[in-house]
């Protein structure tokens, strides 16, 4: 399988996301520039973390209108894997792959830290190497981190289990102290309904490797893996 | 022709910076200010030879569309000749 790493301009997490695919995982990786019209022949696409285009308007808004985001479109109503971490998420949600958006942090503050992540669900692609209630220390880094959707869209999630990750207390216990950001129902990852594309704040290409701390973000990639090992499987 | 393009946030979204905004002003006395709620404003210089509907129409879909996020914001548009 292989995967793609879109650069924007402003990107900074790019090369930690291709390094952990390529080194930790061992899987053929490119980059994927954002003037770009095709996606070649990646599995799964991954939108990294930074600051695209400054962030000017609204975090994401910019990069949504990309060239590159009108292929990842269409790749992912065709079923394609689509992984936006921290400033991907934003992006995701500004082109409409995810329902909601990301606001500024309740407390106006750039918030670099570690936190814990609850696993609520882990059906689909990105998640079946973790099991339900699994407690995960990530790091965050956001200043716009805080997830906001209508009533609507939050029922819809709930209902089709698309809230993978909530923030929470190191027991496990998702509480309003345990919300580092003021998001929504502690939420801190969630996919679309077809399973296909997920967005999460939290860095698991940071937590990876022992090196640097935690290894708890890497069963993200190994799904990725197992689940395209399945794919494979099926179509011979 | 230009158009004036306002962005506020929607009601019942939280807006932290309106509110820091709104406690700093307290603390040297603006008593009688209930609330602040931060917005944008955008000036979009336009083409003279197009018709106030046009440019109505285009504006109107540039802020759905880029200039505001419908979940969390409404726009109003003015548009002079």
């Amino acid at each position: 399988m292989k995967f793609g790493v879109v650069i924007f301009p402003g990107s900074n997490c790019d090369h930690d996301t291709y390094h952990v695919v390529s080194k930790v995982v061992g899987q053929p990786v490119q980059f994927i520039w954002h003037q770009a019209t095709t996606l070649d022949d990646c599995d799964v696409v991954i939108l990294p973390g930074g600051f695209s285009y400054g962030d000017y308007l609204r975090c994401g808004a910019l990069a949504s209108l990309s060239p590159v985001m009108q292929s990842i479109k269409e790749f992912a109503s065709r079923g394609g894997l689509v992984l936006g971490i921290c400033n991907g998420f934003q992006i995701l949600c500004e082109a409409g792959l995810l329902p909601g958006t990301l606001l500024r942090n309740r407390d106006l503050k750039f918030i670099c830290d570690y936190s814990y992540i609850k696993v609520e669900n882990n059906q689909g692609a990105f998640v079946n190497s973790y099991k339900v209630g699994d407690l995960l220390s990530l790091p965050i880094a956001h200043n716009e981190g805080n997830y906001f959707c209508t009533s609507d869209d939050l029922a819809m999630l709930k209902q089709e289990n698309c809230i993978l990750f909530r923030y929470c207390n190191k027991n496990g216990e998702v509480n309003d102290e345990a919300n580092p950001n003021g998001s929504l129902e502690n939420i801190a990852g969630i996919t679309n309904k077809e399973k296909n594309v997920l967005g999460m704040m939290p860095h698991p290409e940071r937590a990876s490797e022992e090196i640097l701390g935690s290894i708890d973000g890497r069963a993200i990639f190994y799904s990725l893996n197992l689940h395209m090992a399945e794919v494979d499987k099926k179509r011979r | 022709m230009k158009a004036k393009v306002y962005v506020t946030l929607k009601n019942g979204v939280l807006d932290p910076q309106g509110k820091a905004i709104h406690q700093a002003i307290k603390t040297i006395g603006y008593g009688s200010v209930a609330d602040i709620r931060q917005g944008k404003y955008f000036e979009v210089a336009l083409r003279d030879d197009i018709s106030i509907a046009d440019a109505q129409q285009e504006v109107s879909q540039l802020a759905q569309s880029i200039l505001a996020n419908p979940v969390i914001e409404d726009y109003k548009i003015e548009i002079e000749s």
